[in-house]
């Protein structure tokens, strides 16, 4: 670089010093979906975290957004409402356009076009969309920031995923349990679990990880579908 | 001096030897990459927010600072937008400055359509929020954390934080910068969760208000003892007080103090 002779020539870099702007932070806060038969669950705490700071203790982030579809989308939170946001209006213009619902499964895959548009910046999120299939099953779809996705039968996403899945595996899936007396010889038959048995197992996940983990607590929102549409109900979390 | 109709009034190259053309075109030489902020420099501290049953209160010091240097002290940094709207404005002073001539110009465009609609706190926070992200998400932050305050469209108090992420949330009591390890704590005894903020008034919110900003000028060192101070309520719309003063300081600890500086112990 050819620059003015000067005083100053010393103090022009010929590369920029590295000290790059940070544009992702952790929201903290954690996130569950189960299918059962006839009906689907999409829970999440309700504490907003930075750091150590608790910045609300109730910040909802699963969210009925119509067409009996419910999102989740933990991580870090802008990115997050950000995805769900396209995701809605995106929704309005299918419906102007083709004036039917959404099925899950197409949902789902849309998702995966939203995140994979992004791949090369990506949106930090862990997403978890959880509704009926075409059949009225319960259905549950989790994806990876970049898009990759897979239904199943239950996932936990964000903070507290690597405390709650490892107990739902056991659970819900009936991983290590075996017939009694069989000396671990036969596996425990899956079946599905009711909607009252499932809201305990979420109550129980969520209280647990909260002992555990100190970005979950406050409050436990949980949102559930039927074939007769969204309810949602709220428990206490501790606290501190 | 060149006398040559093409080159005329030019220092004349046999006098002052060839012209250095890097000299001219310093400012679009590309040998350097364009950089957007990296860091601010001059800086506001922490604004504190909290709800009471009729609207809310929101405080911020006059201080600008330059790095540990107290720069500027009469920095406005609360910022009325329409008649039921604060915004709070912490972090760097020229992006401060660039937002409110946004949120200028978004009261501006709103009342040229005179259609009895009036810009709430919700809306105003949400233009931010957009704002915020978009330019986050260009890797050209606007180095501010605010707190959009007010009433929302059905009149009830309405408090929400945004920053340079893009990152929103709200709860009934806020603050930006120190004020989250300093003030909150405290603004959490008079209002711990939502339901609360039925059974405060303005006058208990205003001293929960007032005792944070001395707490904050007794700890923070960016922060100064003059400041302003905004009630929203339905009844009297925007009170603006300005230039308000930490009143009742006790600095009495200071005398044993000991150990350093010019003492002898």
């Amino acid at each position: 670089m050819t620059t003015v002779n000067s005083d100053y020539q010393s103090e022009t870099n010929s590369t920029p010093i590295e000290h790059r702007f940070n544009p992702y932070s952790d929201s903290g806060g954690t996130i569950l979906g189960i299918a059962g038969e006839d009906f689907a669950v999409l829970a999440g705490d309700t504490r907003h975290t930075v750091g150590y700071s608790i910045n609300s203790r109730y910040e909802p982030k699963v969210f009925d957004v119509g067409d009996n579809i419910l999102i989740s989308a933990n991580g870090f939170s802008a990115d997050g409402e950000s995805l769900i946001s396209r995701f809605k209006n995106q929704l309005k213009w299918y419906h102007f356009n083709h004036n039917k619902k959404l099925s899950l499964k197409s949902s789902a895959r849309f998702i995966q076009q939203l995140l994979y548009g992004k791949r090369f910046f990506p949106y930090y999120v862990h997403t978890i969309i959880a509704g009926l299939d075409e059949e009225g099953k319960g259905a549950v779809y989790s994806f990876d920031p970049v898009g990759s996705y897979e239904r199943e039968q239950c996932r936990a996403g964000g903070a507290a995923a690597s405390l709650i899945m490892p107990f739902l595996d056991n659970q819900v899936n009936f991983k290590n349990q075996y017939e009694p007396d069989s000396h671990g010889t036969i596996r425990k038959q899956v079946k599905y679990l009711s909607l009252e048995e499932v809201i305990e197992l979420v109550r129980d996940a969520f209280s647990s990880a909260t002992e555990r983990h100190i970005h979950v607590g406050d409050g436990l929102e949980i949102l559930i579908v039927t074939k007769d549409g969204v309810r949602t109900e709220y428990f206490d979390l501790k606290k501190d | 001096m060149e006398h040559d109709p093409f080159r005329w009034g030019r220092p004349s190259d046999q006098a002052y030897g060839e012209y250095n053309n890097s000299i001219a075109h310093a400012g679009q030489q590309q040998s350097f990459p364009k950089m957007n902020t990296q860091q601010p420099i001059v800086t506001g501290t922490s604004v504190i927010a909290i709800k009471f049953k009729d609207g809310i209160v929101i405080a911020a010091d006059n201080l600008g600072s330059y790095g540990s240097l107290a720069r500027f002290t009469d920095v406005e940094r609360l910022f009325p937008v329409g008649d039921h709207a604060v915004v709070g404005i912490s972090g760097d002073i020229s992006d401060l400055q660039y937002v409110s001539r946004l949120l200028e110009d978004l009261e501006i465009e709103n009342n040229y359509d005179y259609d009895g609609h009036s810009l709430r706190a919700p809306h105003i926070h949400e233009y931010l929020q957009k704002v915020f992200y978009h330019r986050r998400s260009k890797m050209d932050p606007l180095w501010n954390s605010t707190i959009v305050g007010g009433l929302d469209d059905s009149g009830k108090p309405f408090l929400k934080y945004v920053d340079l992420l893009g990152v929103q949330y709200s709860a009934p009591t806020l603050a930006t910068g120190f004020g989250a390890y300093l003030a909150l704590p405290i603004l959490r005894k008079v209002v711990f969760e939502e339901k609360d903020v039925e059974k405060i008034d303005e006058e208990t919110a205003r001293n929960a208000i007032k005792e944070c900003m001395k707490v904050l000028f007794y700890r923070d060192a960016r922060s100064l003892d003059k400041y302003s101070l905004i009630t929203i309520t339905k009844k009297n719309g925007v009170v603006f007080e300005k230039g308000l003063k930490s009143e009742e300081q006790s600095w009495r600890f200071a005398k044993d103090i000991k150990g350093y500086g010019t003492q002898k112990v």
